[in-house]
């Protein structure tokens, strides 16, 4: 066992404090790892605690009966609990403890100037990134900003970020999706050129969490405890994190006790609007996209036989008689249905129409997208670089993904996946660049909902705030 | 009671048969039951693959090798669609021992209906895994599917560690070695027991080891064919 430098100490503690891991996450070999804990710099915890008719993970927060069960253990042949909800990053079980870091805090740096992105901000985003920057310095233990699709909300964190590093603190940028981290990761780097960034996503090429400035999907920070100064959480109202308690559960670890947490919606959930109602939440509203243009409203077409066009894996007629009168033919297709299964076989009965109507040239143009296409990034790369002309996607692609120029379709808008945020979610695809800052959105439906509705009267509502005349 | 894949409440169907405690609840809801593939149709008398000759080829060609000792039979129940594979994964790699239960009246069954004249001296002979791939995974997928069966269970091979077979190409898996090692001799026919019979390589490595060393005749029963 070798003697540990005081620089070897402190990489150990950035890569190590604020984590809670299991033996196998920490690389280290067998003697130190005993030295380590004689001399308390890791610190063994429990994993699974007893609670009143039943048990919690504390890992996950997991509390759910069924999602317990009992293995036999191949090291002390005894029967032990394990935690079967967050068994995907590592079995949780109860004769092996969770570890935390013990050992000499981290010092990291303060930043003058860490920003590297010179852009500037509108009005609105800089109204809205000074309140989230005010939020920090006050101290403040929540914020939400309520920001259109469009609105540009990466670039409003980016004082945020600022703000942080030069007080020598540690941010996390949280997310639902991997997609969005994936998209998001190079953006940072570029915009915080002298900062190391990690990303951390189910299947990223690191594991290791022991930069500063973190981006992650909100499943990593089931790995942290007490971290980060500032957590900043991306689309709070989207599934799973809105579904799944063990992610609330973590994001609320994960934070310092003296921490600010920033929300970030185009579409908040009732709670929020209720503690927003009731002033317990503070917010600032971004209603004007970035380039300055109103949302794009909704139309809506009825389609008589839309059930048994669905049945049939066919698009409604109403659809091919809009596709041969859009505004502009130029500009790039989403077409939204509900379910994998017609993702997949819708596709095929179009490509010989769109030929006809001259949409596009070659099969290749048309795609469709889902949820558990192994191809999905890929596929989104080359809508994006224009490869593929159409895509036929369920709602993975709802949020989180921008596109210049796109035409949205949604067949059977009326189906429950399509939920009022949802709705405003994929209308707000449309219209997103300052060269065409219009696109068409068309509901397919066979009886109006509810949702759809409320949806096209909330995207009035946030333009109408927005100073636009409906 | 939930599923256990999809973790939704099971609304039980009451019949006579789970009144009486006859057999044992389902633990998977009708609709993820309906993503198990049974093997159905002809197959393969010797591996359990489908197809419509009495013996496929492959095991046509391993005959002609004229190499003495292997198994009789193997008996797969199903196939290795996309939800098998996930289900797999879950329970053997990410290591989610409760999911194997999904199995037992499956596994029992089969055995009822294929082996049941075993029942009288018969052993049951999981594969095993080599100590350092048991230590790292908790329990030996092979010995749950084992321990299923109205048989005396008997781990009588031991493994040496080498890489894992499914990160093997076809041609690996059939030229390795045999990684098994046996301790006793033995007289009693024999039931071996694994996960996923692939390219039955593995099968045939511990069959022959345990026909050396006396063993009357060894059969095998895997849960999917691969």
């Amino acid at each position: 066992m070798e003697i540990i430098t005081s620089t070897q100490l402190e990489d150990l503690s950035k890569g190590f404090s604020g984590r809670i891991l299991l033996r196998k996450e920490i690389p280290l070999d067998k003697p130190t790892f005993q030295h380590f804990l004689e001399h308390q710099y890791l610190i063994p915890q429990q994993s699974i605690i007893n609670k009143v008719f039943t048990h919690q993970c504390l890992r996950c927060g997991n509390e759910k009966k069924s999602l317990f069960a009992k293995i036999p253990c191949s090291i002390c042949n005894g029967i032990h609990l394990y935690c079967r909800k967050c068994i995907q990053m590592g079995r949780v079980t109860e004769c092996e403890p969770l570890y935390t870091w013990g050992g000499p805090p981290p010092n990291w740096p303060t930043y003058e100037q860490p920003c590297s992105w010179d852009g500037t901000l509108t009005q609105g985003q800089q109204q809205a990134s000074n309140h989230m920057v005010q939020a920090i310095r006050n101290g403040e233990k929540e914020y939400l900003i309520w920001a259109v699709c469009g609105a540009g909300k990466t670039e409003m964190i980016f004082p945020a970020i600022t703000e942080t590093l030069q007080q020598g603190k540690r941010i996390c940028i949280a997310t639902p999706r991997a997609d969005v981290v994936r998209e998001l990761y190079p953006r940072l780097q570029k915009a915080f050129e002298e900062v190391p960034v990690q990303a951390l996503y189910g299947g990223s090429e690191t594991k290791d969490a022991s930069a500063q400035l973190i981006i992650a999907t909100t499943h990593q920070l089931l790995r942290f405890q007490h971290a980060f100064d500032v957590i900043i959480i991306d689309e709070i109202d989207a599934f799973p994190f809105n579904k799944d308690p063990s992610l609330p559960f973590s994001a609320n670890r994960a934070k310092k006790q003296d921490s600010t947490m920033i929300y970030l919606t185009a579409t908040p959930r009732k709670d929020h609007q209720r503690r927003i109602m009731k002033q317990s939440l503070p917010h600032t509203f971004v209603p004007v996209r970035f380039h300055g243009h109103p949302l794009p409203i909704p139309t809506t077409r009825i389609c008589f036989s839309l059930k048994k066009d669905l049945d049939e894996y066919r698009f409604p007629k109403a659809f091919y008689k809009w596709l041969s009168k859009r505004e502009n033919s130029k500009r790039q297709l989403l077409i939204f249905v509900p379910t994998i299964k017609l993702a997949e076989k819708m596709k095929d009965s179009l490509a010989s129409i769109l030929k006809k109507e001259n949409i596009i040239s070659s099969e290749k143009m048309l795609t469709s997208v889902h949820a558990e296409d192994i191809d999905r990034e890929e596929k989104v790369i080359q809508f994006r670089q224009k490869k593929i002309t159409v895509m036929v996607t369920t709602t993975i692609l709802e949020r989180g993904v921008t596109f210049p120029s796109v035409d949205v379709a949604i067949i059977d808008a009326g189906h429950v996946v399509f939920d009022e945020a949802a709705l405003v979610q994929i209308a707000g695809r449309a219209g997103r660049s300052a060269d065409d800052p219009n696109g068409e959105v068309i509901f397919f439906h066979d009886g109006k909902t509810e949702a759809m509705e409320r949806a096209i009267a909330s995207i009035n509502k946030m333009n109408k705030r927005g100073g636009f005349e409906t | 009671m939930n599923c256990a894949w999809c973790d939704t409440e099971i609304i039980l169907q009451l019949s006579w048969a789970n009144l009486m405690m006859l057999e044992k609840a389902e633990i998977l809801c009708p609709e993820c039951k309906f993503d198990l593939e049974w093997i159905q149709g002809n197959r393969c008398d010797r591996c359990s693959r489908n197809t419509n000759e009495k013996r496929c080829t492959d095991c046509q060609w391993w005959e002609k090798q004229k190499e003495n000792g292997s198994f009789l039979f193997n008996y797969s129940i199903f196939s290795y669609n996309p939800f098998m594979k996930e289900v797999i994964a879950k329970w053997k790699y990410r290591g989610d021992y409760y999911l194997g239960y999904i199995f037992e009246n499956y596994v029992m069954e089969a055995f009822r209906e294929k082996f049941s004249f075993l029942k009288k001296e018969g052993l049951v002979v999981p594969i095993p895994l080599s100590e350092e791939r048991l230590l790292e995974r908790g329990f030996n997928q092979a010995k749950m599917i084992a321990d299923f069966l109205p048989l005396e269970t008997k781990e009588l091979l031991t493994r040496l560690h080498g890489e894992k077979q499914s990160k093997k190409s076809r041609k690996e898996r059939i030229l390795t070695g045999s990684p098994f090692f046996i301790t006793e001799t033995i007289n009693k026919p024999v039931l071996l027991v694994d996960d996923i019979y692939t390219t039955g390589t593995t099968l045939r490595h511990a069959a022959r080891l345990l026909m050396e060393h006396g063993c009357p005749s060894v059969y095998a029963l895997t849960l999917v064919r691969g």
